[in-house]
């Protein structure tokens, strides 16, 4: 019983805080990773030469860069550059950069999926090459991508917990503060994980709705 | 330079690709309201030709002219010259995330700069011109080829184009579907408009255009008005072909 009166009255107004500093993290990072993801993919297929390599640069780069790592030269290296970051800044960033590579791979990949022959008809009817990737490419690409964005975004609600490797109290982070100070390491964890759970679960329906609301008939199931 | 009703010029068209000339100096002036048809076996460059007018592909030489201004070396301008060329593909083309109706507006809206209700009329009144007002919230893959066909024709028309290139536009339809195509572009040509037609369709072509030009290898071989053409040698040789295409 009086395990339930640790969770009820000590654990979950203490994971609370960490929770809403979780979501603000995703909330932070996800919409910029997939506009930066968006914008990287555009360049890779669409981008003059100098554009193409810095966006293969870019995907290689935060690809191959643990992001531990890299939230660690985000926060305890920049200062030294004289870039001072406060701990959830540098996470955001960290998330933004490794979540955008990744985008922008399901991204080109949906963009590549499309028929040519879209792209000339909108340069036929008049419309500039920009036009054609915001108004008949994006719009298609961004639907068949949503299946890969979700997984990502999935992924981005567990690893924004590496923001507690620097110092960002949010849901894993505040949960080993509780844990640690009254010795529950089961309880805790079990409940943060919970947490997570609900958290993806929430997500999947939600993506679930998502994909029905813009579906096209005949398109999203790449017919073509 | 050019006589007045003289819509569109073009000279010394040529390209290669890699090793292989495409089109070798192809010329030829397109009056208001002719209906201009290129017959040949594939590969002759009949496509080609048609992208060329339009810089979708930039010839290797030779310019275009529409009413005297040069589209060729256009520069950011092409998308102005691109708007006024109408243009119909085998495969349609249509934009798959879009209705019958947003495929028709969109160009409207984002190349016209249209209002919203106005482009809308506008769509719907192209859409009714072809026969297709009821399929207007259908999508793409809710269309027979032929209707999409239609769609995509009523999309050109509605940025009312001084001339509209058809690429093959019956050669993706089942044998059945290609009537109400041709239907369609039959009117055109009957209400004056000034087209440039590419197709395998020997009847029809003989049947809608005032001058008939035979490809093959790049150049225009023959050309002339359907009648003189009938009994020329490249006819004979082109309805071979056509014959041959039309048993596989």
């Amino acid at each position: 019983m009086d395990q339930l009166a640790f969770i009820a009255d000590i654990l979950l107004p203490a994971l609370w805080g960490g929770l809403l500093v979780t979501l603000q993290l995703i909330a932070a990072a996800a919409p910029f990773g997939v506009l930066i993801g968006a914008g990287i993919a555009v360049g890779r297929v669409y981008g003059s030469r100098p554009v193409q390599y810095f966006s293969r640069a870019y995907v290689a780069f935060f690809k191959g860069c643990p992001l531990l790592l890299l939230l660690f030269i985000l926060y305890f290296g920049l200062p030294s550059a004289g870039i001072s970051l406060s701990p959830f800044t540098a996470s955001v960033l960290g998330f933004i950069f490794c979540n955008s590579a990744y985008d922008s791979e399901y991204i080109r990949g949906a963009i590549k999926s499309i028929r040519e022959g879209q792209f000339t008809a909108g340069l036929a009817l008049g419309m500039t090459r920009g036009q054609v990737i915001r108004n008949v490419i994006l719009p298609q690409a961004l639907r068949r991508a949503i299946p890969g964005l979700v997984n990502e975004f999935v992924y981005l609600i567990k690893y924004s917990s590496l923001a507690y490797m620097i110092t960002v109290i949010e849901l894993t982070g505040a949960g080993k503060m509780v844990a640690t100070r009254y010795f529950t390491y089961n309880e805790t964890f079990l409940v943060i994980g919970l947490v997570y759970l609900s958290l993806v679960t929430v997500t999947t329906i939600g993506a679930h709705l998502l994909e029905r609301r813009v579906a096209v008939p005949g398109m999203a199931s790449g017919r073509h | 330079m050019t006589t007045d009703d003289t819509i569109l010029r073009v000279e010394g068209l040529a390209k290669s690709f890699g090793t292989t000339e495409v089109l070798k100096e192809i010329s030829f002036t397109v009056r208001k309201g002719e209906t201009k048809a290129f017959i040949g076996p594939s590969g002759t460059g009949k496509s080609t030709l048609l992208r060329c007018i339009n810089q979708l592909i930039v010839p290797d030489r030779g310019r275009v002219y529409l009413h005297g201004e040069e589209v060729t070396h256009a520069g950011a301008k092409i998308n102005q010259y691109r708007a006024k060329i109408g243009m119909v593909f085998q495969n349609f083309n249509l934009f798959d995330h879009l209705t019958a109706l947003r495929n028709v507006e969109i160009a409207l809206l984002k190349v016209k700069g249209m209002k919203e209700g106005e482009a809308r009329e506008k769509a719907l009144f192209e859409l009714r011109r072809v026969g297709l007002e009821d399929r207007a919230d259908h999508y793409p893959a809710q269309l027979s080829g032929g209707q999409a066909q239609r769609v995509s024709i009523a999309r050109a028309l509605a940025m009312d184009p001084d001339v509209m290139l058809f690429d093959e536009p019956t050669s993706a339809l089942d044998p059945e579907l290609t009537g109400e195509v041709l239907e369609v572009i039959r009117e055109l040509a009957q209400n004056g408009m000034t087209m440039l037609i590419v197709t395998h369709e020997m009847r029809f072509a003989l049947s809608i255009a005032d001058e008939i030009c035979f490809m093959e290898h790049g150049t225009i071989l023959e050309r002339g008005p359907p009648a003189d053409l009938r009994d020329s040698p490249a006819f004979e040789r082109t309805r071979q072909f056509a014959g041959r295409f039309a048993e596989l």
